[in-house]
């Protein structure tokens, strides 16, 4: 029965495609519907919003751009930019080279038990971004936290996660230890696919094994490279659990403007001042959306070679 | 010498040469498991605290060292405490999680999978625009969309409802690319054309043969979604003011705010029990379905 209809399978797809088909459509529309309602029109209701503002005088007015020009001269939109800047610049690479070792190291053929060090490594993934900040925050704590006894240790108050110099280490850590694993998973993914031919090759050749990693494995990582970059930079540019978290553990160091995005929320949640608030959301998606694509094209500029 | 090495190779190779042992006769690096153990022990340790506190009670979380037991054995009292606390409250918590998962992931995953089954195997007028529209999206930040959707929401009313947590939950870009990809291969086009032969119409195809086929597939996004709004806390923070409408993670980060601020009354013993009993179901999943996660996350990577 199979093999009568394959062989008629042939002409009935000639014929199909003379006509438009429009069948997968409806597969398609319950998707695009819901994608249309909760993701294309906040987005176009808060470029709306960024056009208008809350007077004392004549209620809701049209200004025009003026929300973008205040946000331009905003020292606090500035100050929490530069700061997930500075966090994205030292974190995001930290966080990928260990993920990077750590894959690696799993791929390598010279390690024991490597499915109990996979799992164990990715299990912080699991743990909600909440429960990873309340963990850290009690840890860094002087209270009962691992700080109190490693300065009682160290005999001295070295150690201080909350001071204003340590913050974003502190935040940084947490980060590092919550994606990680996640990281590595994706890279060790892309290092699996390596045809195991080109290993046998390069031995023949008589390449070390720092050799083979250097020329071999980190060449076929560039995709995943690509997009653990692209996903981290969105993550540090969206940054807001943590320090919102932490905020009440370190109040007079973690500002309502620490990051772009607790500063969107302070100006929306307590504030009232909605229009401003969409203008900061808009501006970030931008910056976001330009530097993943600069990351993408470039990083798929050099695979051309 | 270059002779020796070429003519001495094969016979090195060969017990290497078939594909599951590759390279064999390597002896295990010492250094390479310390450094493994070193991120295990970095990975697992706040969760090790995280079970030996739950074992403490308030008054011997601060008498006792943080990386080991305390005096009295209070997981169960702490257990107790957790759900009485507040009227039971947190019940309350663990409910909305499990509504706003099962609602929220299950059409995130239905939606994906019916979509992503669509673009790859039908050839539609618009199917590019899809693609580019829907993949574009991945990189549009969250919270832009938050405030945005919260003002959307309020003026019709859903605020404070199930439905602002569940709708926005609903598209997952990611899924419906990682079932693109793997119904591509899993579901061949000759199968469908003899189902067409034999007069199955185009959804029965897809619910008595495709379905099945993209089992493996479906399993994967499904435990993504799942993560996802198990974890979720920006959204219903900005969504829910009502604490009976908290999912556990908002009202964990309201308890952990309880201990600071005018009239405060910590209650660190349940935070941290609750923490571990808000991980213990996902991380569970986790280990049983890892097969499922690691191949999604494979055919996520290596397909850009």
């Amino acid at each position: 029965m199979t093999t009568t209809s394959l062989n008629h399978s042939g002409t009935g797809r000639t014929l199909r495609r003379e006509r438009r088909d429009w069948r997968g459509w409806a597969f398609v529309a319950p998707f695009m519907i819901v994608f249309l309602a909760m993701i294309i029109a906040p987005v176009l209701y808060a470029l709306w919003l960024s056009l208008f503002r809350d007077q004392l005088i004549g209620g809701n007015a049209f200004v025009g751009l003026e929300n973008y020009a205040d946000a331009l001269k905003d020292s606090k939109f500035w100050e929490s930019l530069w700061r997930v800047t500075l966090f994205l610049v030292v974190q995001v690479p930290i966080m990928l080279a260990l993920a990077l070792v750590a894959a690696l190291a799993l791929d390598s053929a010279r390690l024991n038990g490597k499915s109990f060090f996979r799992i164990a490594i990715f299990l912080p993934y699991a743990v909600p971004g909440v429960v990873a900040a309340l963990i850290w925050g009690f840890m860094y704590g002087d209270q009962f936290g691992l700080t109190a006894s490693i300065n009682d240790l160290l005999g001295s108050h070295i150690v201080k996660p909350f001071s204003s110099s340590w913050i974003l280490p502190s935040i940084g850590n947490i980060v590092t230890w919550e994606f990680m694993g996640y990281n590595m998973l994706i890279f060790y993914a892309a290092l699996k696919v390596i045809p195991t031919e080109l290993y046998e090759a390069a031995e023949i050749d008589g390449a070390g094994q720092l050799r083979i990693i250097a020329s071999i494995k980190i060449p076929a990582l560039r995709g995943a490279l690509v997009i653990t970059t692209i996903f981290s930079i969105i993550g540090s540019f969206q940054l807001f659990n943590e320090p919102n978290l932490l905020k009440s553990l370190a109040p007079n160091v973690i500002t309502s403007y620490f990051t772009p995005n607790m500063y969107a929320y302070n100006l929306s949640f307590a504030g009232q001042q909605f229009n401003y608030a969409a203008t900061i959301a808009i501006v970030m998606g931008v910056i976001t959306a330009v530097i993943a694509y600069i990351v993408q094209s470039r990083g798929s500029r050099t695979e051309d070679f | 010498m270059t002779t020796l090495t070429r003519s001495a190779a094969p016979v090195v190779v060969k017990p290497g040469a078939t594909k599951r042992s590759r390279r064999p006769r390597r002896r295990r690096s010492v250094v390479l498991m310390i450094m493994m153990i070193v991120f295990t022990v970095y990975s697992v340790f706040p969760l090790l605290w995280l079970i030996i506190n739950a074992t403490k009670s308030q008054a011997s979380l601060f008498s006792s060292f943080g990386l080991w037991f305390g005096d009295g054995f209070d997981l169960f009292s702490n257990i107790a405490q957790t759900f009485s606390y507040d009227n039971g409250i947190f019940l309350h918590w663990f409910g909305n999680t499990l509504l706003y998962v099962v609602f929220g992931a299950g059409g995130a995953t239905l939606l994906a999978t019916v979509a992503g089954y669509g673009l790859a195997k039908y050839r539609f007028p618009g199917r590019r625009a899809v693609f580019a529209v829907v993949l574009g999206a991945v990189a549009i930040p969250g919270t832009a969309l938050a405030v945005p959707t919260f003002l959307m929401f309020s003026s019709i009313g859903l605020t404070n409802t199930p439905w602002a947590v569940i709708l926005p939950s609903l598209i997952s870009p990611f899924g419906l690319y990682l079932i693109w990809v793997f119904a591509t291969d899993a579901v061949p086009s000759e199968l469908l054309e003899a189902a067409r032969m034999d007069g199955a119409s185009e959804f029965r195809t897809f619910f008595t043969i495709s379905l099945r086929l993209l089992g493996p597939g479906i399993v994967t996004v499904l435990l993504l979604t799942i993560v996802a709004t198990w974890n979720n806390y920006f959204l219903p923070l900005i969504m829910l003011s009502d604490p009976t409408w908290y999912p556990l993670t908002v009202g964990l980060g309201q308890w952990s705010a309880q201990a600071s601020g005018v009239g405060a009354q910590p209650i660190f013993n349940l935070v941290i029990t609750g923490s571990l009993m808000t991980i213990v179901p996902i991380v569970i999943a986790f280990l049983f379905l890892q097969r499922y996660w690691q191949s999604g996350l494979a055919a996520g990577s290596v397909k850009q």
